[in-house]
């Protein structure tokens, strides 16, 4: 057994070159009652060897947000916005060459191994398949050697190499999709619940593999959960999302041990974890996204409401400790509102949420 | 909290202690319970007569559920958890051992002999709620009628008390105001709504044990805590007695009174949850421990975690079931030939240079796979085969294998490998829990 080697690699000082850049990133699903703006004006950036945790509850867009960044969006979506890779805005592209981005730039980790593994294929095949698609003459020889060095990394024995899907655990089937993804190695990479089906001990295994990746590989992750719990041990910077909205992004840390936005704070006190000593929960559901609420998406679910929060929608600022949130509460408390009326900071009058709301 | 009861008088010797007084202070008396399946072979094997396997979910466990207590069954998928909780219903039948129904106002009845008639009559007194609540409710039944629908089967009421008490449950569970629930169906329920109506039908007939199988993980986190206040407050107003199902521990350290961790079919270590999470006694509660993510911004990676997943409960390791995983395992946990695999595999995983040489000496080692305290393995002659294993132990002295490696001799072109053979350690009583593990002598 191992020792203990807690090395939360030290938060980079000079973090490297900018990988990812979403610019008033727009999703929209097209329904009988109107689009669905999933992804409603998302701004970030994602550096080379930096873990990216994005967290909301189900129904916020996260999921949508990750496959929008690789561009694998259902029939009748539309992408708006800029979204650079390397610098170049890949929205711009031909579907062709965005197309023979996925996999080689573009990696994505999904949540059901299983239903990912062709069952009729051994692992040996599903290498070959995977690295022959972009590079046609890449030799048997090599085609082994990079995946049984992907491999190892992953802890894989190599007696496993030409064993069928069906032949590994849970827990095994996600690192043989984390090392298809990765046998590529593409400098970014989506996780979108990559540990929800697994247990715990299996669950901690795969994070601590997701998060020594920047050291392996360098790459630049988006690692998708609602476990706060997952986004405080593995993740540099942490994205709240609600509504389609990023409400808050800032150091893992920072972010969580003061949390700008009442969402992000309501959220921390709501889950249940090995310190809890009341239970506290958010009230209401969160907004059909087809019309969200006017002002703060979020204001009918915040105790922090002022009259301003229904009718002016906030801005992203930066606040003191460096995180950037959306909130009117929190500008004010930071003295960055200072052009808002007397009226305007007056407390909403709560409206009853009954439970007929609830999430 | 109010569900903690301070005084447990009873230690485990209320047997037979309190029958006289109508109300024993036991409401499930569970004693040495078996639950087998038997797996079904392919038409060869049949054809072949080979022995069908079986897969011991519920292995040997013995459990008391206090009267009026929380009492939480935490492991993780193929811990038996489930298999257990719905044994206790009879929901699935006993292979073996004893479970005995204290009715507060019925006796003590043998649930593990009910069968047919008698044991949908039990359902009036054990109910149970489950994970999801989406799968747990027909879609093409209104809320009204699913709630209702335990006092139709029963035909405890119908028509105006029928309408009265579908209301009143409904109330209780906090979906009000009623009428904007009666005719929904549930897909026009949110989740946390849903489960409160599987809840609402579950305490509908007024039942004094509720077995809740994972209740709120399939909710989100912003209404976990909602709902599981709201079970408490059930509790509180209906005298209730919880058997809670989960993997979670962190919500089993806020809703229980006592916690069994369970491991492969069995009971590892049971006892108080603030004995349990204060002073973790079996290496396994330990390490589930440690894993929980937590939202502590101080909080790193954990790095000592134990290897590999839950085995094949078909064929459980020999021995104690947790010590290939086990960070403190000694010789006598039962090392087996499966281990010296694993051990092989992970040397070359992490040797991947040497594989091809190496692999070529050992040969195949598919013949390890059947659980035997020897282990033959090698091909390449008998002398170089056993400089390769010494190799390898010398990389790892402390890996805990080797302790149990009572001798190698040579066979044929290989060696045999023979390990120590151990029993599956039994529940013993360290301080105020009862723990599963040879570090815990009596």
């Amino acid at each position: 057994m191992t020792e203990i080697v807690e090395d939360r690699v030290t938060p980079v000082d000079a973090p490297g070159a900018t990988v990812l850049e979403a610019r008033d990133l727009r999703v929209w699903y097209a329904t009988d009652r109107g689009p669905v703006r999933a992804v409603d004006g998302v701004t970030f950036e994602l550096h080379e060897g930096e873990i990216l945790g994005l967290v909301g509850e189900s129904g916020c867009g996260k999921s949508t947000l990750g496959r929008g960044l690789i561009g694998l969006l259902p029939e009748g979506s539309a992408r708006d916005g800029e979204l650079r890779f390397r610098g170049k805005d890949m929205l711009k592209l031909k579907p062709r060459e965005q197309h023979a981005m996925r996999g080689r730039d573009l990696g994505m980790i999904f949540q059901e191994p299983l239903t990912r593994l062709n069952p009729l294929m051994r692992i040996s095949e599903h290498f070959s398949e995977t690295l022959k698609t972009h590079d046609k003459s890449i030799s048997k020889a090599e085609i082994e050697r990079r995946s049984l060095e992907v491999l190892r990394v992953m802890g894989i024995p190599p007696t496993r190499f030409h064993a069928y899907p069906h032949e590994f655990s849970g827990g095994m089937r996600q690192r043989l999709m984390i090392a298809l993804t990765l046998v590529l190695r593409p400098p970014f990479v989506v996780a979108d619940e990559p540990t929800t089906a697994l247990d715990v001990l299996v669950e901690a295994q795969i994070i601590r593999i997701l998060h020594d990746l920047r050291a392996n590989y360098r790459t630049a992750l988006l690692l998708i959960t609602h476990n706060l719990g997952i986004i405080a041990e593995a993740c540099d910077r942490v994205a709240v999302m609600y509504a389609g909205e990023i409400v808050e992004i800032g150091d893992a840390r920072e972010v969580f041990s003061r949390p700008k936005h009442p969402y992000t704070r309501e959220l921390l006190r709501a889950t249940i974890s090995l310190r809890t000593t009341g239970l506290n929960y958010i009230d209401g559901a969160p907004p059909d996204l087809v019309e969200p609420p006017p002002g703060c998406h979020f204001h009918p679910r915040c105790p922090d409401a002022m009259k301003v929060c229904a009718t002016r929608h906030p801005v992203l600022r930066q606040h003191d400790g460096g995180s950037t949130a959306q909130c009117w509460a929190a500008d004010l408390a930071d003295g960055l509102a200072d052009d808002l009326t007397e009226t305007e900071r007056t407390p909403l009058p709560r409206e009853e949420i009954a439970v007929a709301d609830e999430a | 909290m109010p569900t903690k009861p301070e005084t447990l008088s009873n230690d485990g010797s209320g047997q037979g202690g309190g029958h006289g007084a109508g109300r024993h202070e036991n409401v499930l008396d569970v004693d040495d319970l078996a639950v087998h399946f038997q797996l079904q072979g392919g038409a060869l094997s049949r054809l072949l007569g080979l022995q069908a396997r079986v897969v011991k979910a519920v292995d040997g466990v013995s459990v008391q559920l206090r009267r009026g207590e929380v009492l939480g069954l935490v492991g993780e998928s193929g811990s038996g958890k489930t298999t257990l909780g719905r044994a206790l219903l009879g929901l699935v039948p006993a292979s073996g051992g004893r479970i005995t129904y204290h009715s507060a106002s019925k006796g003590d009845r043998r649930v593990s002999e009910m069968r047919g008639a008698e044991l949908r009559q039990l359902r009036t007194d054990l109910q149970m709620v489950f994970q999801d609540p989406h799968a747990a409710l027909n879609p093409s039944m209104t809320i009204e009628e699913a709630v209702g629908h335990p006092l139709v089967i029963h035909k405890i009421a119908s028509g105006r008390a029928l309408r009265m008490q579908v209301a009143e449950a409904l109330e209780r569970v906090g979906l009000s105001p009623v009428e904007r629930f009666l005719s929904k169906y549930p897909s026009d329920l949110s989740g946390g709504q849903k489960q409160r109506a599987v809840i609402a039908r579950a305490i509908i007939l007024n039942p004094e044990v509720l077995v809740a199988d994972e209740p709120v993980s399939m909710l989100d986190m912003s209404v976990r805590a909602k709902i599981l206040q709201l079970m408490l407050d059930l509790k509180q107003e209906m005298g209730l007695t919880y058997v809670y199902i989960t993997h979670d521990l962190a919500s089993a350290k806020y809703f229980c009174d006592r916690i069994a961790i369970m491991y492969l079919g069995r009971i590892v270590e049971i006892g108080p949850t603030e004995e349990i999470f204060a002073n973790p006694r079996h290496p396994y509660t330990k390490a589930l421990l440690k894993a929980i993510p937590e939202p502590d911004p101080d909080r790193m990676v954990p790095r000592d975690l134990p290897r590999g997943e839950i085995p094949d409960a078909a064929e459980p390791p020999l021995g104690c079931s947790f010590h290939p995983r086990c960070s403190e395992a000694v010789a006598g946990c039962g090392w087996e030939s499966r281990d010296l695999r694993a051990l092989l595999e992970e040397h070359w995983t992490r040797k991947l240079e040497a594989y091809d040489d190496e692999k070529a000496l050992i040969g195949d080692l598919d013949g390890l796979d059947r659980p035997s305290t020897t282990a033959k393995v090698g091909k390449g002659g008998a002398g170089e085969v056993r400089a390769l294993l010494d190799r390898i132990r010398a990389e790892n002295p402390d890996e805990p294998l080797w302790s149990g490696v009572r001798g190698i001799e040579p066979a044929g072109n290989g060696v045999e490998v023979q390990f120590q053979p151990a029993d599956s350690p039994q529940l013993r009583r360290a301080g105020s829990v009862d723990v599963a593990c040879v570090l815990y002598p009596e």
